[in-house]
């Protein structure tokens, strides 16, 4: 009796404390959209972040997205080849990437290093006091430090997604036609004539954007939460990948269901 | 008598909604002074004052400075009103990305369209207060811990507030630095006009320069008074706290059971 009660008294509060951390999010997340008026004013700390959010995770973006259009190319060619069906190679390996894998893979690997790295710097900011002591210099923290990283990060993924499918369907087209003996007419034409711009590269790109949103919210609110001490700041940083990985994966479900099942 | 700048009144503060960091405190700060607050650690100077610089609000009560109830400004009025409060943090809390010269310049770009040559001779003139001109080139890495100190000093001091906060101005300085920040806190206070608020726990020093001081215990004022007065005091509690005797009403152990049954309890980790 008393262990069932100790059970629905912890789900109980689970509820609640899980109630209340999303509330926090939530008005967070307000404050920092409210900052977005200050980013388009200043638009030097924008480009700033840019640059070290986006700019500096082009090149693990660019390699994985060569190996990953080398892989799905070179798998796809060894199933569609028993069937004679390797010129569809170039839509197999256009669409995977279009629609899945660079939205996906895009923003596990932005989330590993950009949104990590958000976490950290924030979380060891709040640490050393340094976003106290600007609230006491009467700058709102939140729109002078967050809100700019925030709409980095909400810019950068799209563009980085957009390159991985660009890379990785032209690396899957260099195995294929060049290693394989696909001929490129095929490829490319295959991909001319069945892939829909409004119905795989668009909802690409929105996947792209909607994790781009979810991941860096989940960032810097993460650093802006941690506990200010050494642990608490590694602790954040973990979260920030796990949730961020969690997120992405059940909503590209969510997403994939609405855009392409039917 | 001088004017009171800062009233805080009958004032709750909690983290947790459990403990009570303030339960009911009083507390006048004169203008013009130099106000010490002191208590042992963790009974919650910090805590006061990030609630007069707005940075918390009080469960209950009243915190007014300069005539404004801080709890109760607009977003707005408040980031105003902190313009006009300078805060020393405990670790400094400069800029890590920014040099020493645009970490002083940092409040002043952001609340203000001065030309950079203004902004240059504003800079150097509160880097000459602290003494530190020549290094304003160096990164926050680079510089010593009393010069840390010093130059968010320098940047605390950038806006011209009437209000500057210290937060453990004494702690963890060699004895030579040391005697640099003590004077130059009494220096900044005179010359500038300023009303000074040092939380700190180190007796010597802040008993050297404060006008007033008041001690904290418990969440309550335990007593104010002039350093003179308090030396001078019968109570037991200022007594052990002045002379730092380990025993007294303030407790060398925290709360817990009786130690024998604790240990034979055996369990229960
Ligand atoms: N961010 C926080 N969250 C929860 N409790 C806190 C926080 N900051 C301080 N405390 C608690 O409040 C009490 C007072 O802290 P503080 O004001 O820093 O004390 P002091 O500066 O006098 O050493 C401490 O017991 C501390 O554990
Ligand atoms: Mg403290």
């Amino acid at each position: 009796m008393n262990g069932l009660f100790n059970f629905l008294q912890s789900i109980g509060a689970f509820v609640i404390d899980s109630l209340a951390s999303l509330g926090r999010s939530v008005s967070f997340l307000i404050n920092v959209l409210l900052g977005f008026k200050e980013v388009v004013l200043r638009p030097s700390l924008l480009v700033r972040e840019i640059y070290s959010v986006g700019v500096l995770s082009l090149l693990i973006i660019f390699f994985s997205a060569i190996f990953v259009g080398m892989v799905v190319s070179l798998l796809g060619y060894t199933i569609l080849v028993d069937f004679g069906g390797e010129e569809s190679l170039g839509l197999l390996v256009s669409l995977t990437l279009v629609r899945e894998l660079a939205p996906v893979l895009g923003a596990l690997l932005f989330s590993g290093r950009a949104g990590s790295a958000l976490t950290a710097e924030i979380g060891l900011m709040k640490a050393t006091e340094q976003l106290a002591s600007m609230e006491m210099m009467a700058v709102d923290p939140v729109r002078r430090i967050v809100a700019p990283r925030f709409f980095a990060g909400l810019i950068s993924l799209p563009i980085l997604t957009i390159i991985f499918m660009a890379v990785g369907v032209y690396s899957g087209y260099l195995v294929g036609s060049e290693w394989k003996g696909v001929d490129a007419g095929a490829f490319w034409s295959q991909i001319q004539n069945k892939v829909e711009f409004r119905h795989d590269i668009i909802n690409g790109i929105i996947k792209s954007i909607v994790f781009a949103f979810v991941v860096t919210w989940i960032a810097v609110y993460q650093g802006y939460n941690a506990m200010p001490t050494s642990e608490g700041v590694s602790r954040a940083t973990t979260n920030s990948v796990v949730y961020s990985a969690l997120a992405i994966l059940g909503l590209d479900f969510v997403l994939t269901a609405i855009m392409f099942a039917s | 008598m001088s004017n009171t700048l800062i009233k805080i009144r009958d004032v709750y503060f909690s983290w947790d909604g459990k403990r009570d960091i303030y339960a009911g405190v009083d507390l006048d700060i004169p203008e013009g002074k130099i106000t010490a607050i002191m208590g042992p650690s963790g009974t919650g100077k910090t805590t006061l004052l990030r609630l007069i610089g707005g940075q918390l609000k009080p469960t209950s009560g009243s915190v007014e400075v300069a005539g404004q109830e801080i709890p109760k400004l607009k977003r707005k009025e408040l980031y105003l009103a902190r313009r006009k409060m300078g805060m020393l943090f405990q670790s400094g809390a400069l800029l890590t990305d920014l040099n020493v010269f645009e970490n002083i310049a940092f409040p002043i770009r952001e609340h203000y369209e001065f030309s950079e040559s203004m902004i240059r001779d504003i800079v150097l003139m509160k880097l000459e207060l602290v003494g530190l001109r020549g290094a304003r080139q160096l990164m926050p890495a680079e510089l010593s811990g009393g010069m840390k100190r010093r130059v968010a000093l320098a940047r605390a001091i950038a806006l011209d507030p009437f209000l500057m906060m210290y937060d453990e101005p004494f702690t963890g300085l060699d004895p030579v630095t040391l005697g640099t920040i003590v004077s130059l806190i009494k220096e900044l206070n005179d010359a500038l006009g300023l009303t000074s608020v040092i939380v700190s726990h180190d007796i010597g020093e802040t008993f050297s320069i404060a006008d007033h001081v008041c001690i904290l215990s418990e969440g309550k004022v335990m007593a104010t008074g002039s350093p003179e007065e308090l030396k001078n005091s019968d109570s037991a509690f200022v007594k052990q706290f002045v002379n730092g005797h380990p025993d007294g009403p303030m407790p060398f152990h925290f709360p817990a059971d009786e130690y024998t049954q604790d240990l034979l309890a055996g369990k229960d980790l």
